[in-house]
C-alpha cells in the first residue's frame, strides 16, 4: 500500500459517512466591487510602510526615475514601456540575464498587475513589463510605475483581477522584519528600497498595455 | 482494530521530530518563570503585538464576518480534506509539479533527503517552516550529510544559536537585541566586530552573511502557507525576502506542507491574506505574499517537489471536538495574548508547536498520553479564543482533552469521591461542617496538604465562615 | 414581583456565605421573593474541567433535576453561570443522554450571572446602594468571555453612590485562579497573580471587587499574604449595602487567615 493510500484511508476512516457536498460558505464581508477606491488612503499606506510614493502625469514617469535612478544601472523587464525609461539610466534589458548580473545591477523599474488601496500593496503577475520574478528581488532599488486604475480597494478585489497561472508576488513597502524584539526593521534580503510611481489616471496618454496581455 | 492496520487514523511516532518535550509543562515552566530576563524580554514583545494587531484589526470594519468565513471554510475543508488533497494533487501535477505521500516525519525526511541527494547539492536553504521543525527535517538532513542553512532572521539566530524555536511567528522572541548581537559575534562567520545592538544593524548584518548563500544555493525547502486544491497554487507569506529568494532563485524547491493546509478555491485565499497578517505580525499586509503553481518556463525554480504530511494529522482529524485544531493558520495570535504563554514562553511547551493552539494540536498529534500536563497549560482564560482569526474554541479543545488525559490514580479517587458526596446533600453538607473543624482543628497556618499546597505557598486561604450559606438560610 | 431560585454555588456556600447572603437581600430589597432550592450542591465545574466528564455527569443530572422547576434562576458567579450555560448541555451529550442535555439546555436559557439579571432582566443599574469606598473591580475572564457581562458589572458600580470607582490597569488580564490549574500550574498561576496585585495595589483602592468569589478568594489570598491592606468584596455585598445597612466594613470577603 502507497503512502498516498495510507492517508487518504486514514482520512477516509477519521470522517467515515459519505463525502459531503462543498459548503455554502457564507461571506459576510467586503467582497469583490464594494468598497471605493481612495487613491490618498493607498498612498497614506504605502508611506506607512516607508516606501516612497510619487504621483504624476504619464509623461513625468522618466523624470520621475530620472530623480530616483539617474546615472546607475537599471534592469528592465521586456515589455516596459519605453517612455518611462530616462536616458539617464544605463537600462540593462532582462534577456535570461544571468543571477549575478541582476545582483550587481543598482534598481529595476517594472508596471504592476493590481494594487491594493487599503493595505498598500502592489501585486506582480510576471507579465512583460513586470519580467521574471528575480529581477525585482536582488537590485536594491525597485521602482515601480502604476495607472491609477489598476488600484483597486481591498484585497478580494486585487485576487479577483489576478489569477493562478502566472506565479504572483504581493509586495507591501520594502523588505522588513519584526524578528528583533517586535520592532520593524525595514530593509533585509530584498530590495531596501520601494518608489511607487503613481499615474494619474486623467492625465497623460493611457499606457500601452497590449505587451501585458501577452505576457 | 490494532494500530497497524494501515486504513486508521494514526498519531505521530516518537523517536523523530520535535512535538514531544522531556519533562512535563509544570516543571518546564518553573525555570522559565525563574529567568527574570525572559518573562522581561516576553512581555514586552507580546505586549507590543497585541497592541500593533489590535490596531490593523480595528481598521477593518468586516473582521467578525472574515473570522466566521475563515471558520466556515476550514470546517468544509476538513469534512472533504481526503476529496481536496486528490484534487490539489492532480492540479499540481497538471502544472508540471510532482506531489509525494508522507505518512510520518520519517517518511517526509525520508523524501526530501532523496530529492536533496538526487540533484548533488550538499547544502539546502530554508524558508521558516513550522512543519520541517515538527518533523525534524535539519537533523535528517544533517545525518545524510547535507547542510541546511535557515534564513529567516529569528531561525538564523535560533540555528546560529543552537537554541530552540519559542514562538510560532518569531522564533526568537525570547532573546533581546544585545543577546541577538551576542549570538552573531560568536557564531556569524566573518561578521564586522563593531557590530552595534541595533535591529536596523543586526538585520544588515544578516543581509551580509546570507547573500552568497542565496545566489548560489540549488535547492531550497520550504512550508507552505496555503495550498488552493482548484488551481494547486501555493503561497508563501513572509516579511524578509528570504522566502522570495528561496522560491525564486534555486533550480529545485522542495515544498512540505501539512495536510490540513490546502484550501478549497482560489477565492478563499481572500479571506486568509485579510485575516493572517493582521493577526499575526499587526500589519495590514505583510511585505512579501508569493504564489507559484507548479512550474513556470523561465521563471523560478524548474523543478518543484510538494510534500504532503500526515504525521498524526489524520488521528486529530479523528476527533470531532478536536478536529478544528486543523484549522490553524498559524498566525500565533492565541500566544500573544496568552497570560500562561507570556510569562512561560515557548520552550516550556516542549512541543514546536507552543501557548494554547500548542497544547491542542501537540497532544493530539502525538497522542494525549504523550503530551499529557500540555491540556492542563491553561487557566482556561478564554483570551484565546477571542483572538483566534479563525474562531477555534480552543478552551473547549482543552477541557475535552483533558477529560483524555492519564489522571493520578490519587486525584481520580478523590474526585470520585467528591462528585459522590456533591450528590449527597446530606454528606455535602457534613462535609461543609467538615472543612471549618479542619480549619479550626489546628491547620492555622498556610498549610494544606499537597496538591493544594501549591495554591497555599503563596495564598492565604480564607477563614471558614461561621455558618454556610445553608445554615443561615434554615436559621432566617 | 419574580420569584427567584438562588443557584449559590458550593464556593459561596461554603466559604463566602456574605456574597450569597447579600444577593438574596439584594433582590429581596429590589422587591423579589427568592427561594433556595435545598437539594443543589455543586454544578461540577471543577470536575469537567480537570478532565472528569463522567463525575460530572451526576452533578449536572443534579443540578438539573433541582432548578428545572424554576422560571428564574441567579448566581453571582459568572463562572458557574459559565458552566451551566457552555459545559452542561455538552457533558449529557458526552454520554449519550440528549434527554438530560435538552433539559440542561433549557434550565441554561433561564439562568443568569447576577449583574445580568439586574441589568438585563430587572432593567436596573442604580439598586439604591451606597459605598463609601475607593473601589477597582476586575472582570473575570468567565464573565467577561465566556458570558460577555461586557460593562454591566461597572454600570452597577457607578450607580452606588459614594462609590469612587478606579480603572484597574491591565483588568482584562486573568487573576491565574482557573480552579485546579492554581494547583497543577501553582508556579504560573503565582506569576499571573502577582501582576494582577500589582495592578491592583496601583489603583489605591480600598477594594477590589468581582463578580466571582474563586478569583476573589485567589487574589484576595494573595494580597492577604502580602498584608496589602486592600480587601476583597463580592459585587453583591457592594450592592447589597445601604445607608441604613452597610456592609461589614472591614470584614474583607476573603483573605485574613494566618
Amino acid at each position: 500500500m502507497s503512502a498516498r493510500e495510507v492517508i487518504l484511508g486514514r482520512l477516509r476512516a477519521a470522517l467515515g459517512g459519505p463525502v459531503p457536498a462543498p459548503a455554502e460558505v457564507a461571506r459576510d464581508y467586503r467582497g469583490p466591487g464594494s468598497a471605493v477606491v481612495d487613491l490618498d488612503l493607498f498612498v497614506e499606506r504605502l508611506t506607512d510602510y516607508r516606501a516612497t510614493v510619487h504621483r504624476c502625469a504619464d509623461a513625468d514617469v522618466a523624470g520621475t526615475v530620472d530623480a530616483v535612478l539617474g546615472g546607475r544601472r537599471v534592469v528592465v523587464p521586456p515589455g516596459l514601456p519605453r517612455h518611462w525609461l530616462p536616458d539617464s539610466v544605463t537600462a540593462v534589458p532582462d534577456d535570461d540575464l544571468g543571477v549575478d548580473v541582476v545582483a550587481a545591477a543598482d534598481g529595476v523599474v517594472t508596471g504592476a498587475a493590481v494594487a491594493v488601496a487599503e493595505t498598500g500593496t502592489i501585486v506582480l503577475d510576471a507579465a512583460a513589463d513586470q519580467g521574471r520574478r528575480l529581477i525585482t528581488l536582488l537590485p536594491d532599488v525597485h521602482v515601480c510605475v502604476l495607472r491609477a486604475d489598476q488600484v483597486v480597494a481591498t484585497v478580494p478585489d486585487a485576487l479577483a483581477r489576478v489569477g493562478p497561472y502566472r506565479p504572483l508576488t504581493w509586495i507591501s513597502g520594502p523588505s522588513a522584519t519584526s524578528d528583533i524584539e517586535l520592532s520593524r526593521v525595514e530593509g533585509v534580503h530584498g530590495p531596501r528600497n520601494l518608489h511607487v510611481v503613481l499615474v494619474a489616471a486623467e492625465s497623460g496618454t493611457p499606457v500601452d498595455r497590449e505587451l501585458e496581455a501577452q505576457g | 482494530m490494532t494500530r497497524s492496520f494501515l486504513g486508521m487514523p494514526a498519531t505521530a511516532p516518537p523517536g523523530v521530530g520535535h512535538l514531544r518535550g522531556t519533562e512535563p509543562f509544570p516543571a518546564a515552566a518553573r525555570r522559565a518563570l525563574s529567568d527574570a530576563q525572559l518573562r522581561r524580554n516576553l512581555g514586552h514583545a507580546t505586549a507590543t503585538i497585541r497592541g500593533r494587531s489590535a490596531a490593523v484589526i480595528g481598521e477593518v470594519p468586516d473582521w467578525p464576518g472574515l473570522r466566521a468565513a475563515g471558520r466556515a471554510i476550514k470546517t468544509d475543508t476538513m469534512a472533504r480534506l481526503p476529496e481536496l488533497l486528490e484534487q490539489l494533487e492532480a492540479a499540481v501535477t497538471a502544472a508540471g509539479g510532482t506531489v509525494h505521500w508522507a505518512a510520518d516525519a520519517v517518511q517526509a525526511n525520508r523524501i526530501v533527503t532523496d530529492l536533496v541527494r538526487a540533484t548533488g547539492a550538499d547544502r539546502v536553504m530554508k524558508v521558516k517552516s513550522m512543519v520541517t521543525q515538527e518533523i525534524g527535517l535539519n537533523e535528517a538532513l544533517e545525518a545524510a550529510g547535507i547542510e541546511p542553512v535557515e534564513t529567516d532572521l529569528a531561525e538564523l539566530i535560533v540555528q546560529l544559536g543552537d537554541d530552540r524555536p519559542s514562538h510560532i511567528l518569531v522564533p526568537a522572541i525570547h532573546r533581546n537585541r544585545s543577546e541577538i548581537r551576542e549570538i552573531f559575534l560568536r557564531a556569524m562567520p566573518g561578521v564586522d566586530r563593531a557590530l552595534t545592538d541595533e535591529p536596523a544593524a543586526l538585520a544588515a548584518a544578516a543581509r551580509r552573511h546570507l547573500r552568497q548563500t542565496f545566489l548560489s544555493t540549488r535547492v531550497a525547502v520550504s512550508g507552505a502557507n496555503f495550498a488552493v486544491a482548484e488551481t494547486g497554487t501555493l503561497a508563501v507569506v513572509e516579511s524578509e525576502g528570504n522566502g522570495r529568494m528561496c522560491l525564486t532563485l534555486p533550480e529545485t524547491l522542495i515544498t512540505v506542507m501539512g495536510i490540513e493546509k490546502v484550501i478549497p478555491t482560489w477565492r478563499d485565499l481572500e479571506v486568509f491574506l485579510q485575516l493572517l497578517p493582521r493577526a499575526s505580525t499587526g500589519e495590514r499586509m505583510n511585505p512579501y505574499t508569493s504564489m507559484w503553481t507548479g512550474v513556470t518556463p523561465g521563471d523560478g525554480p524548474q523543478a518543484f517537489h510538494l510534500v504532503l504530511l500526515d504525521n498524526g494529522r489524520s488521528a486529530v482529524l479523528a476527533d470531532p471536538v478536536g478536529r478544528q485544531a486543523l484549522h490553524c493558520i498559524r498566525c500565533s495570535a492565541c500566544l500573544n495574548v496568552c497570560p500562561v504563554y507570556e510569562r512561560t514562553g515557548g520552550h516550556a511547551y516542549g512541543s514546536v508547536y507552543p501557548g494554547p493552539i500548542g497544547a491542542v494540536l501537540s497532544p493530539q498529534l502525538t497522542g494525549v498520553a504523550d503530551n499529557a500536563s500540555l491540556p492542563y497549560a491553561s487557566s482556561l482564560c478564554g483570551a484565546c479564543y477571542d483572538a483566534c482569526p479563525v474562531m477555534i474554541d480552543i478552551p473547549s479543545i482543552l477541557v475535552h482533552l483533558r477529560g483524555q488525559a492519564p489522571h493520578p490514580r490519587a486525584e481520580a479517587t478523590a474526585m470520585a469521591a467528591a462528585a459522590y458526596t456533591m450528590d449527597h446533600p446530606a454528606l455535602y453538607a457534613a462535609a461543609q461542617r467538615a472543612v471549618r473543624l479542619g480549619r479550626l482543628a489546628g491547620r492555622r497556618g498556610r498549610g494544606l496538604p499537597p496538591p493544594l499546597s501549591g495554591w497555599t505557598a503563596s495564598r492565604d486561604l480564607p477563614e471558614p465562615p461561621r455558618q454556610t450559606f445553608r445554615q443561615w438560610w434554615a436559621e432566617r | 414581583m419574580m420569584r427567584v431560585a438562588l443557584f449559590v454555588t458550593c464556593l459561596a456556600d461554603t466559604l463566602f456565605p456574605q456574597a450569597a447572603i447579600a444577593t438574596v437581600r439584594l433582590l429581596e430589597r429590589l422587591g423579589h421573593e427568592v427561594v433556595f432550592p435545598e437539594g443543589q450542591t455543586c454544578c461540577g465545574q471543577m470536575h469537567v474541567n480537570t478532565g472528569y466528564p463522567g463525575d460530572a455527569l451526576r452533578l449536572v443530572r443534579r443540578h438539573v433535576r433541582v432548578f428545572a422547576p424554576y422560571d428564574v434562576v441567579v448566581a453571582p458567579s459568572g463562572s458557574c453561570v459559565g458552566s451551566v450555560r457552555h459545559q452542561h448541555a455538552t457533558v449529557a451529550r458526552g454520554a449519550g443522554d440528549e434527554r438530560l442535555a435538552g433539559r440542561a439546555e433549557d434550565v441554561a436559557a433561564r439562568t443568569y450571572e447576577l449583574s445580568e439579571f439586574l441589568v438585563d432582566v430587572l432593567g436596573v443599574t442604580d439598586v439604591g446602594a451606597y459605598y463609601p469606598h475607593r473601589v477597582t473591580y476586575h472582570p473575570t475572564c468567565h464573565s467577561l468571555r465566556m458570558l460577555r457581562v461586557g460593562d454591566r458589572p461597572l454600570r452597577l458600580l457607578r450607580a452606588v453612590r459614594g462609590l469612587d470607582l478606579v480603572e484597574l490597569p491591565q483588568a482584562e488580564q486573568c487573576c491565574g485562579f482557573g480552579g485546579t490549574f492554581a494547583v497543577k500550574n501553582a508556579d504560573t498561576s503565582t506569576a499571573m497573580l502577582a501582576d494582577k496585585m500589582r495592578h491592583v495595589l496601583a489603583t489605591r483602592a480600598d477594594v477590589c471587587t468581582a463578580g466571582d468569589a474563586s478569583c476573589l478568594m485567589h487574589i484576595g489570598g494573595g494580597l492577604s499574604r502580602l498584608r496589602a491592606g486592600v480587601r476583597t468584596v463580592h459585587l453583591a455585598e457592594i450592592l447589597a449595602s445601604t445607608e441604613a445597612g452597610p456592609a461589614d466594613a472591614p470584614a474583607p470577603t476573603t483573605g485574613g487567615t494566618r
